[in-house]
This record gives C-alpha cells, sequence and structure tokens, in this order.
C-alpha cells in the first residue's frame, strides 16, 4: 500500500550520503542497512543519513539503524544523520542514539564535522 | 474548572495487515489536525499511533486480526485534549514485566528490538495500558 523507501547514495572523499525518501518501516531500514554495508565493505567508515525525505519512521526501522550504529562502533567509523522531522529528532532522543550517532541540523553541519579532516 | 466533554469521536476498525499503521497515521493526523494541534504535536500523536497500532500487529495474536481505534477530541467549548484509544482481542501480556530498553544494552544485544512502548510514552502526555486475557488496550493521550 505504502510506496517503498526511495535511497540515493553520495560516495565523496571519505564520506558516503545517503538520502532517504519516504517511509522508514523494516523494509526500509533494511534497504539502508544493505546500503551501509556495501559502503562499508568499499572502506567507508563515515556515513550520513540525510533523512530530509523521511516523515515518518517506526521502531523496526530504527531498530535496523541500531544494528548500522552497532557495526559503526566495531569498525570505529561514524555514523551521523541530518536533517531530521522535530519528531524524528525527539524519537532519536527518546531513545539515547545521539550518544552514539551524530544529530546535525542540516547536511553542512553533518559533512563539517563528518568529513575527513574535519 | 468545567469538565471536558467529547467534541468529536471516530471509530476505525483496521484489518492487522501489513501498511495499515498508515491508514491509522493517515487518520490521527486529521483528528489531531481538527484538535487543532501544532504540526509537531500532530507528527508525534500521528508516530505514537503508528508504534501502538505494529505492536498489536505484531504481539496480540489476535485471532480476530482486527484492531480498533477511537480517536476522542476532549474539551469544554474549545478542543483542549486528544486521547487514542487502541484496542485488540489477543492474548494480552503484562505491562509491568515489558523491560525497559535502553540503547547501551540493545547494542550488544541480538535483538535491537523492544522500543515502541517506551517510543510511545516519550511522545504522548499520559499512556496507560491495560491487559489481560481478552486482549490489550492502549489509551494515550495528548493535550493541545
Amino acid at each position: 500500500m505504502t510506496e517503498g523507501l526511495k535511497l540515493t547514495v553520495d560516495r565523496r572523499q571519505g564520506l558516503a550520503v545517503l538520502y532517504t525518501d519516504g517511509y522508514i518501516n523494516n523494509q526500509g531500514g533494511e534497504e539502508i542497512a544493505r546500503a551501509a554495508y556495501e559502503l562499508i565493505d568499499q572502506g567507508y567508515t563515515q556515513l550520513l543519513l540525510n533523512l530530509h525525505g523521511t516523515k515518518i519512521i517506526n521502531s523496526i526501522g530504527i531498530s535496523i539503524l541500531i544494528e548500522i550504529i552497532e557495526r559503526m562502533l566495531q569498525i570505529e567509523g561514524r555514523l551521523g544523520f541530518c536533517s531530521l522531522t522535530p519528531t524524528i529528532e525527539k524519537t532519536f532522543h527518546i531513545m539515547g542514539l545521539a550518544q552514539y550517532a551524530g544529530i546535525y541540523p542540516d547536511e553542512a553541519a553533518a559533512t563539517a564535522d563528518l568529513s575527513p579532516g574535519a | 474548572m468545567p469538565e471536558q466533554a467529547a467534541l468529536r469521536e471516530i471509530r476505525l476498525l483496521l484489518p492487522m495487515a501489513p501498511d495499515m499503521e498508515m491508514v491509522a497515521s493517515q487518520a490521527a493526523t486529521a483528528v489531531a489536525e481538527f484538535a487543532r494541534m501544532s504540526a509537531d504535536k500532530v507528527d508525534e500523536v500521528r508516530m505514537a499511533v503508528v508504534e501502538a497500532c505494529i505492536n498489536a500487529f505484531e504481539h496480540s495474536h489476535a485471532v480476530d486480526k482486527v484492531l480498533e481505534l477511537t480517536f476522542t477530541v476532549l474539551g469544554t467549548t474549545e478542543p483542549e485534549t486528544l486521547c487514542v484509544t487502541v484496542r485488540d482481542h489477543g492474548v494480552g501480556f503484562a505491562p509491568e514485566c515489558v523491560e525497559d530498553p535502553c540503547i547501551e544494552a540493545k547494542l550488544k544485544a541480538e535483538r535491537k528490538r523492544g522500543w515502541g512502548i517506551k517510543i510511545i510514552r516519550g511522545l504522548m502526555d499520559n499512556v496507560k495500558i491495560q491487559s489481560g486475557a481478552d486482549g490489550t488496550t492502549v489509551v494515550m493521550c495528548k493535550s493541545r
């Protein structure tokens, strides 16, 4: 019934940005995880999830994002989130995600912090 | 202070099927907008409703596979509070036995899930859960 999540990846020097568009549920979360693990396998250790196009997410989708955070911690990489709706940001704080992943107001602030050499 | 009355009540019966939580989300948005909640509060209500629905879909094991939602706008003359009741006729659970999840433990655990009730409590002002052998009722309210 709902359209699937659309995901776009922008590979940059040492940083990959994943743009989401749509609902992040279990399928959407798994799609993000597949893309993130592929990027990690390609050597990326800094990932940014730009959620500008996502207005709703559920706890199953967020649980899959926690798996990605766990993987990033294992490789001593960093995962950041930017352009969240106030409700998604509040939810991430309720769950404590902000302790393990950067939350930035916009992509400029995120890339300034996550880009290699920043 | 005068007691709040139901200014509007909407009932919705949903089949427990994939993506039906989004139908509940649309209904929650419409009622919260009718109650003249801010855009952020509308968003918080709809996210809490989505969580309550997927909890019921996943854990109720209701034979009838039907979820009942009631949206009630309360107020004296103007909308003041929105209450959403989500009821299933499943097997029930013991709310007091549900572990409060914490991110440190979840990062190490194989099972990362189990956040629904914590999210609902964090987004709504008042949440009551009643559960027994005849099902579970979650009543969650938020003031305007």
